[in-house]
């Protein structure tokens, strides 16, 4: 299952989960297979306001660095701490322990104009 | 490898320096140095005599792999021959030995040297005035945003806070951007390669600083409409920055300022033959139209025609300042210079047009095996990836680049530019020989067979270099920077 149902995706190669009015964000298992070994993960301050479109932190890996960006516009309620320590979680796990912030929504509508899983699927393969 | 570190040779009490007797009464550094400040142990340095510190350093220099030794086609950094003659002119003691407070009566030649470079990089680039001071090429982006921030301000234009980037750029570019407190704002490149004029006009505003563009771009694709970015740029209220980093493909034949771009800075060390990465430090000059002219970095070089005498011009009181101590790197200005005068105007334009051919001859060559992903005619340098069937044996870009090592040569550029999947980005230069192309096709084509009948001669590569594969991983997460006496807490 590299790009479950249940989520949305971007043309950039985020995805995002709604739990309740929050979204969590990371980014597909074809963009951590593109960047190879994740070696460090930039993330945003908890609090910061992020518009959608906009680059939230960046992803780097042996090969390059990447900047990620938001899927939609909201607060960030939490980032994956673990990652500082573990950055290889983007690799091995990129929609679960791989995960990057968390959002609160300023629109939940703004989610319905994210990729679906096949659109994305056709986008990348 | 079988080198040592220099701190595992020697012995206790082994030296090469023999200090003459104190001749001044001695005093025990408990006495002069605060206890505080003073150190527990002794330092860890290396004990060892001098025919072992020579026998060391000769033994790691005959490890190193330079553009003296072999091919080097890195691409987007133009790793030419740099001729000996720039060695001996930047050796001169008039220029070696000149101290940076000198009087300026007493340093009137150096002072003519940067004034004509000035005149000179103008001329070849089509600008109006150069300064000679930025250390390198990001350097160079940086005094260049800063004095198109400076030169919107001035004006009054303070809203203007984006500059607008290609997804092909240097990572220079937003990186400069961000550096200099303005927004990145990245555009799409077209299905050519090339700027998107739809994607630029929608980008373009009233907050538009600065349009950063590369031509060549790093596809080693010519922007063949910019005269129409220029003009679309310009009728926002913009400024067009160039990235002169790939000058090398058009020196003598067209130029920056014609194309309408404001400001370009230069890599001394790439396009005019002075040595870069680990042989010396780079140059960045950076040269603009006359309306920036009056803030460029304080002092520049001028010459008083009534006197013949060359000095240096503090009275800019619109300048954004000093950008670097002294002058910037002025032994690397007369290497350039040198340069210069020894190919003359036709002999830099006979390099661009046999780097333009090399680089083409070299991807004719490379193109039947090696998938091309904008297949046209290149400037200096071009983009492939890997052959088709690498990736279902699970081979990457990286994998070619270690093999290439295997047969003495300097792997390209890999994965950049980022746009295109698995990048192999090769450069070759103007002083490379047919035979040296000949002989580097021939091992590209090799290894594209390799890959496809035994793929763990890749997977395994180099295994002829001092070191095989490095685990780049643990590298970056826990580097170890330090040496550690043996038995000694990490």
């Amino acid at each position: 299952m590299m790009y479950p149902e249940n989520l949305r995706y971007t043309k950039e190669h985020e995805w995002i989960r709604l739990e309740g009015g929050r979204g969590v964000v990371g980014v597909t298992h074809y963009a951590q297979d593109q960047l190879g070994d994740v070696v460090f993960v930039e993330l945003p301050e908890v609090g910061r306001e992020v518009r959608a479109g906009e680059s939230f932190g960046a992803v780097e890996s042996v090969k390059s660095v990447s900047d990620v960006y938001a899927p939609v516009s909201g607060r960030v309620v939490a980032v994956n701490e673990a990652l500082a320590d573990a950055p290889e979680q983007v690799n091995r796990d990129p929609y679960g322990q791989g995960w990057l912030i968390a959002v609160e929504l300023n629109d939940p509508s703004e989610i319905a104009g994210l990729l679906t899983a096949e659109q994305y699927r056709a986008l990348v393969e | 490898m079988s080198e040592p570190l220099i701190f595992e040779l020697g012995a206790p009490g082994r030296t090469s320096s023999y200090m003459p007797d104190c001749d001044v009464p001695g005093r025990p550094p408990e006495e002069l140095v605060p206890a505080d400040l003073l150190r527990k142990r002794p330092p860890e340095f290396p004990e060892v005599g001098e025919r072992e510190a020579a026998g060391h350093f000769t033994r790691l220099s005959s490890l190193n792999y330079g553009v003296d030794t072999g091919f080097y086609p890195l691409g987007s950094c133009t790793m030419k021959y740099n001729p000996k003659i720039n060695e001996y002119a930047a050796r001169l003691p008039g220029f070696a030995r000149l101290h940076p407070y000198q009087p300026e009566d007493q340093a009137q030649g150096a002072l003519r040297l940067m004034y004509e470079t000035q005149g000179y990089l103008a001329e070849i680039t089509g600008m109006d005035q150069f300064t000679l001071q930025p250390a390198a090429g990001a350097h160079g982006e940086f005094t260049g945003l800063l004095m198109i921030k400076a030169y919107h301000d001035h004006r009054g234009d303070t809203g203007r806070r984006k500059v607008i980037v290609s997804d092909s750029s240097h990572g220079t570019n937003p990186a400069t951007a961000a550096l200099c407190g303005l927004e990145v704002l990245q555009i799409r490149s077209g299905r050519d390669g090339t700027v998107d004029m739809e994607a630029l006009g929608e980008a373009l505003g009233d907050d538009t600083a600065a349009v950063m563009l590369t031509n060549p771009n790093t596809l080693g694709l010519f922007e063949k409409e910019i005269l129409e970015i220029a003009g679309a740029v310009h009728r926002a209220g913009a400024m067009l920055y160039c990235d002169g980093a790939n000058m090398n493909a058009v020196m003598g034949i067209s130029r920056p300022g014609d194309m309408g771009f404001d400001v370009i800075h230069l890599n001394l060390h790439k396009t005019f033959s002075t040595p870069h990465g680990g042989g010396g430090p780079g140059s960045g000059p950076v040269g603009v139209k006359s309306h920036l002219a009056p803030f460029l970095p304080s002092p520049v070089v001028r010459l008083n025609p009534d006197s013949g005498i060359y000095f240096f011009d503090y009275d800019r009181p619109l300048s954004i300042g000093k950008v670097r101590a002294f002058y910037g790197n002025f032994g690397v200005v007369v290497r350039a210079y040198a340069y210069i005068r020894a190919v003359g105007g036709e002999g830099l334009r006979e390099a661009s047009e046999n780097a333009v051919i090399n680089a083409n001859y070299l991807l004719s060559l490379l193109k039947g095996k090696y998938r091309v992903p904008f297949d046209r005619h290149c400037m200096h340098e071009f983009v492939v990836a890997p052959p088709a069937g690498f990736r279902e044996s699970g081979l990457h870009t990286v994998d070619i680049a270690k093999r290439l090592m295997d047969y003495g040569y300097h792997p390209p550029t890999v994965y950049f530019p980022l746009i295109v999947e698995e990048a192999l980005m090769v450069e070759p230069t103007e002083t490379e020989s047919k035979a040296t192309l000949d002989d580097f096709a021939r091992a590209m084509l090799e290894i594209a067979r390799e890959g496809l009948e035994s793929p763990g001669l890749l997977r395994d590569a180099p295994v002829s270099t001092p070191v095989s594969r490095l685990d780049e991983v643990s590298a970056a997460r826990r580097p170890r920077l330090r040496w550690q006496p043996p038995g000694a807490a990490e």
